[in-house]
């Protein structure tokens, strides 16, 4: 399988490695592969993982790690710590607005999971003292809108809706406003899904950013996604202006790079992970329990141990 | 440079298109090198066919290279597609029909990969050819999600089968089968609830939908559609395997096939589980299904 032959691997390169006193070019090299296949068969960007072993290898070669008393054991912390520090801190805070009420958009590609993390995000700014208000802005997919409206019911949060016809922009901008005189703080848009390659699309974003200008647009990603990760993100983010970033199903087996793929081409903060379909499974981001997944580290970490 | 900074221009670099890439690769060179096939690889495990599929098709065309005496370079894109054809054995398996109707198709996946949609499809696809279809409203658990089904239903111009939401998903699977009998409906497509394949108590009332529907007619049901978003990278292996393992699935529907992603993943699919891709989704309209085609496929990979 896949994922199956990754903790032997490593545990082959610690094994040759534990023998040795210093460690050469040639076996950080070594050790460096089995960390390139282990990144690239948990679904992080080639180049990505091209550039990252890179950076590794500057700063690991000659200095710290052919000093290092146990050698295999420092190149696995190494790759864990720069992950880590890659993948950012863990930042869940949304940006308030300092006069109320805070606009955020919910965007990313089709079945990412933007209305079920709207509603997620809504309940866990209520825990927080929040009042807010959802909308109901994807007009395309059937039943988009009811698809909302259960789900606030279940929170028993509001739903704004409108079943007029009109387009995404003016139910945003109506939104907005209805918030205003209803008390409401916190003004969450779900939009439609789409493909970051649809233009058309991808221009009606743009304006509804324009027109209502929100003071977080968050991009929601399916942990799932595989090499085309980078270019989704990246797209998003130059015509949108992200603020950060929601990681959806976690709480499948995926090792997730696409987290580490995501995070590196925006600089932007993975800020939640959604962890199952119940509307209380979202959790604030945790770098270092993603750095351990990409790579498998469950079993790696405890090798390190027996190293 | 920092690594932002440093990534950004690389992958500025590595923009241009993928045939474009590949030509530039076979013919800025005369020689075949090791370089070469390493960045062969390297598009290969870009459109997410993973790193050991690379691997063993760069390998067979470096074989096939030797064997063949090829000296040009520009022979190397041709070699790589014949042997991915090869992976996924040329011609596109058609959809199991039974002998006797009502043809049941069940439908499952993990959470959002586009089951509902593909199923209003697939009503409309079958509908144009004539055929009686009717659909089973059986993912009972996601919010709106009969609502959403039935929309389709209505574009498709067929009939739907529906309890209330949170209603036993087999029991639907049941009436629906029923249903279709009664009718004479020639297909029955059965919607489930996205689910992933990791979580037994949600596989084993999949196992039971399944069990149901052979009681309800021996066979049943006769084609089992997975569906897998080509935007999946190479978990959607294990989402095979298990949903395999689960409930016997027989083909693959792979969609958003119109956004960036290759959905590579299924020759690596076709190779280690031989589970055939058999139809693809290319948008969200009603007509954006088409019946896999290796060639087409193939050629899509390197665009
Ligand atoms: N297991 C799991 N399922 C999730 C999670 N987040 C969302 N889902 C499921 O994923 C599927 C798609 O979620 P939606 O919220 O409809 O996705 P969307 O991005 O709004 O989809 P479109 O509007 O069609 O683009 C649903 O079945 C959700 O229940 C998660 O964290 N874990
Ligand atoms: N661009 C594009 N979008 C698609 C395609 N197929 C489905 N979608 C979209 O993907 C999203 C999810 O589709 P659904 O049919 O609801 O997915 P599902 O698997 O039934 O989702 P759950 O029942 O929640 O697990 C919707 O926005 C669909 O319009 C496709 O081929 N291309
Ligand atoms: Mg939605
Ligand atoms: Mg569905």
């Amino acid at each position: 399988m896949v994922f199956a032959g990754l903790s032997e691997r490593l545990q082959e390169t610690f094994r040759k490695l534990r023998g040795k006193g210093r460690l050469t070019e040639a076996d950080v090299n070594e050790a460096l592969r089995e960390v390139r296949m282990a990144l690239l068969e948990a679904d992080v960007n080639f180049k990505v993982v091209k550039d990252f072993i890179a950076r590794i290898k500057e700063k690991a070669v000659g200095q710290e790690l052919i000093e290092s008393l146990n050698p295999a054991q420092h190149v696995v912390k190494v790759v864990h710590g720069e992950l880590v520090a890659l993948m950012g801190g863990s930042n869940s805070k949304i940006n308030m607005a300092p006069k109320p009420p805070t606009v955020i958009m919910m965007v990313g590609l089709n079945g990412a999971g933007k209305t079920t993390t709207s509603a997620k995000l809504a309940n866990y700014l209520r825990k927080q003292g929040r009042r807010p208000l959802l909308v109901a802005a994807d007009v395309y997919r059937p039943a988009a809108v009811k698809q909302l409206q259960v789900l606030g019911e279940q929170l028993g949060i509001p739903v704004f809706a409108d079943g007029t016809g009109k387009e995404p922009v003016s139910i945003g901008l109506a939104a907005a406003e209805s918030a205003v005189t209803g008390g409401r703080d916190v003004v969450i848009i779900d939009t439609a899904g789409r493909q970051e390659v649809n233009e058309e699309l991808m221009a009606e974003l743009e304006a509804m950013k324009e027109a209502i200008r929100p003071h977080e647009v968050l991009l929601v990603v399916d942990a799932m996604t595989g090499q085309a990760a980078v270019g989704v993100a990246e797209t998003f983010n130059s015509r949108l202006g992200l603020d950060g970033v929601i990681l959806t199903k976690l709480d499948g087996d995926t090792r997730g790079g696409a987290a580490l793929s995501v995070r590196a081409v925006t600089g932007k903060p993975i800020k939640f992970a959604g962890l199952g379909e119940k509307l209380d499974a979202l959790e604030p981001f945790h770098p270092d329990r993603m750095a351990e997944r990409i790579l498998g580290m469950g079993d790696v970490l405890t090798l390190i141990e027996k190293a | 440079m920092g690594f932002f900074n440093r990534l950004k221009e690389s992958l500025a670099k590595t923009r241009q298109s993928f045939v474009e890439k590949i030509d530039n690769l076979v013919h800025r060179r005369r020689a075949i090198d090791e370089e070469l096939y390493e960045e062969l690889e390297e598009l290969l495990v870009q459109a997410d066919v993973g790193v050991n599929t690379a691997a063993d098709l760069v390998e067979r065309v470096r074989r096939t290279v030797r064997e063949r005496r090829v000296e040009e370079a520009g022979e190397l894109k041709n070699i790589l597609k014949e042997h991915i054809m090869e992976m996924l054995e040329g011609d596109s398996a058609p959809v199991n029909f039974s002998s006797v109707p009502p043809t049941v198709i069940m439908v499952v996946g993990v959470n959002g990969v586009g089951k509902t949609t593909t199923i209003g499809k697939l009503a409309y696809y079958y509908k144009s050819q004539g055929k009686k279809v009717l659909l089973g409203a059986a993912d009972t658990f996601r919010a709106a999600a009969i609502d959403q089904l039935e929309i389709w239903a209505g574009r498709a111009g067929v009939e739907l089968i529906k309890h209330r939401e949170g209603a036993d998903p087999a029991a639907v699977a049941f009436d629906s089968l029923q249903a279709a009998k009664a009718r004479r409906a020639d297909l029955l497509i059965i919607d489930t609830a996205g689910r992933l394949h990791t979580k037994s108590n949600l596989m084993e009332e999949l196992k039971k939908v399944g069990r149901v529907l052979d009681r309800a007619m021996p066979g049943a049901p006769h084609e089992v559609l997975l569906v897998l978003d080509a935007t999946t990278g190479q978990n959607a292996i294990n989402q095979t395997r298990l949903f395999g393992e689960a409930v016997g699935v027989t083909g693959i529907a792979l969609t958003k096939l119109d956004g960036s992603a290759k959905g590579g993943v299924v020759i690596a699919i076709k190779q280690s589980l031989d589970i055939p891709v058999k139809m693809i989704g290319i948008g969200e309209g009603i007509d954006d299904l088409r019946p896999f085609n290796a060639r087409e496929f193939v050629d899509a990979l390197f665009v």
